[in-house]
């Protein structure tokens, strides 16, 4: 968890930060030949025996196989002054934002000890259909976010840098040399319009590969093949939390 | 400079296919930093091993196992992996047509250009219909023996798809409990629609820079040529007010700006 402060005009809101996706239910462990876990170690290509956190240093390559080390205090320093600010500098139309810009959601929770500032914030952006521009600095990134209101709810979407996309110039896309005919496009928009009389519902996108995979999960543990148990690690049962129980608790503290 | 198609594809919509070539919208610009071992300051490697023994376990010895509670896995083999995987296809096919927002940004992940391949007539009045008809389609496709779904829309004379996340993994606003509390300050809720409105803008992306991103670059050259340079150390304390006088005076200050202008 992250926590910040939204900034517009003078008045700030203190907010924590939750990720609004849970990870992929289908992902797969690597494991040894008995059915053991393995742990992903860094190791030395010089000496060939593995590193601890401390023998290791982060390093940008300026030239082949020339680096500059950079700390985590250098990267803190370059922060800009107030980078637990959520700056925000505009407030647009919520729905204007293209689709190619966005990246991550994040929820934000109210923080601090009153959340007067956030329900009013929150109150007064959902009413007037707008969503908040905003840059800040979290964990060595600097993020431009949307955000929205939702159901008394401040989610912050962040969106790729203008530079981070590319235009159809760049890409070398070729360029429209003379308009296609009317009756070509009249055939399409015929179609769009008899495919847009079925209600489409996204619950209809449905991951099917990870539904062969838990059905095939479940047949080899009903038949007992291939199912090894050990001891589960130490953490293992209280790191699976929904994020769903995070965010319900601390909304609920506040109310 | 021209960038490569990373697929090709067949836009299906009914009996009508059209070619197409996809490639990807974003230009990774971020500052890629690589793992060194202080000592040597080579670049480390990685390697798998037995947490028990710290031995490590060769590639062709790793299998692959599914987590199905704390402690208990099952093991699925290459031929079992390999069954899960999807028909290939080279076919995009258009399900739908929404009205545009219909789809929510958290699902949006990550968009692709469509270019013609070939057809151009084709691919130019798909892309003219649906800026006439004002609407965008649902696909979907399996590409690299993954499945996915996205949102096809024109965006002036081009198409372009965005992937979606599986629902199951978007969060929403709508399944948390909302905020109970006393009623809001009919004045403070006036002074900060005043403020929002003092602020509302078109949103303008070339109005943002990652500016930290540069600051760090900037910063890599410097030390690169050995001129350790001296950074301040930053923080920030910030004075408390009541809500009520920071919604009014950031009005006052908004007016004064505007003047200004």
């Amino acid at each position: 968890m992250w926590s910040g402060t939204i900034t517009f005009g003078l008045v700030s809101v203190p907010v924590n930060l939750y990720p609004a996706t849970r990870a992929s239910r289908s992902s797969l462990r690597m494991v040894g030949p008995e059915g053991v876990p393995l742990s992903r170690r860094y190791y030395s290509q010089e000496s060939g025996r593995d590193l601890d956190a401390d023998q290791m240093i982060r390093g940008y390559e300026i030239e082949k196989d020339k680096y500059v080390p950079v700390t985590d205090e250098e990267l803190e320093r370059l922060e800009p002054k107030k980078s637990r600010d959520i700056d925000v500098r505009r407030f647009v139309e919520q729905d204007s934002i293209p689709p190619i810009y966005f990246e991550h959601g994040y929820f934000l929770t109210p923080g601090g000890e009153t959340e007067k500032a956030y329900r009013l914030l929150a109150e007064t952006m959902e009413k007037e259909g707008r969503a908040g521009i905003a840059t800040f600095v979290m964990r060595g990134k600097e993020y431009l976010v949307a955000i929205f209101s939702e159901n008394g709810i401040l989610r912050a979407e962040t969106l790729r840098f203008a530079d981070e996309l590319r235009s159809p110039k760049e890409i070398g896309l070729p360029g429209k040399k003379k308009s296609p005919p009317k009756a070509v496009v009249r055939r399409f928009e015929k179609l769009i319009e008899k495919k847009s009389e079925s209600k489409p519902t996204l619950r209809e996108i449905k991951d099917e590969e990870t539904e062969r995979l838990l059905k095939l999960v479940k047949k080899k543990l009903s038949k007992g093949k291939d199912v090894v148990e050990i001891e589960p690690e130490k953490d293992e049962e209280s790191k699976v939390v929904d994020i769903m129980d995070v965010l319900k608790k601390s909304i609920a503290a506040k109310a | 400079m021209s960038a490569r198609a990373i697929w090709k594809a067949k836009l299906k919509l009914n009996g009508t296919r059209i070619p197409v070539d996809l490639y990807s919208a974003v230009a990774d610009r971020a500052v890629h930093f690589n793992i060194l071992e202080e000592k040597t300051m080579t670049r480390v490697k990685q390697h798998m091993v037995d947490p028990e023994s710290g031995k490590e376990v060769p590639a062709d010895e790793i299998r692959k196992a599914y987590q199905v509670e704390p402690g208990t896995f099952v093991i699925l083999n290459d031929d079992e992996l390999d069954s899960l995987e999807p028909e290939p296809s080279r076919e995009i096919e258009i399900t739908h047509f929404v009205p545009p927002a219909s789809v929510d940004a958290q699902m949006f992940e990550r968009p692709y250009y469509l270019g013609p391949d070939g057809d151009q007539e084709a691919y130019f009045a798909l892309a003219e219909a649906l800026n006439s008809k004002g609407k965008e389609g649902i696909a979907r496709w399996i590409m690299r023996k993954k499945e996915y779904s996205g949102v096809l829309r024109a965006e002036g004379d081009y198409l372009f798809l965005v992937t979606l996340r599986d629902p199951k993994q978007v969060v929403s606003a709508k399944d948390l409990p909302t905020h109970a509390g006393r009623d809001l300050d009919q004045k403070e809720l006036k002074m900060a629609t005043q403020l929002v409105e003092a602020l509302e803008g078109d949103f303008d992306p070339t109005e943002f820079r990652d500016e930290y991103r540069d600051r760090v670059l900037e910063f890599i050259e410097r030390k690169a040529k050995s001129k350790a340079p001296k950074l301040h150390v930053v923080r920030s304390k910030r004075a408390t007010t009541s809500l009520e006088s920071a919604l009014d005076r950031s009005i006052k200050q908004l007016k004064k700006e505007k003047k200004a202008a």
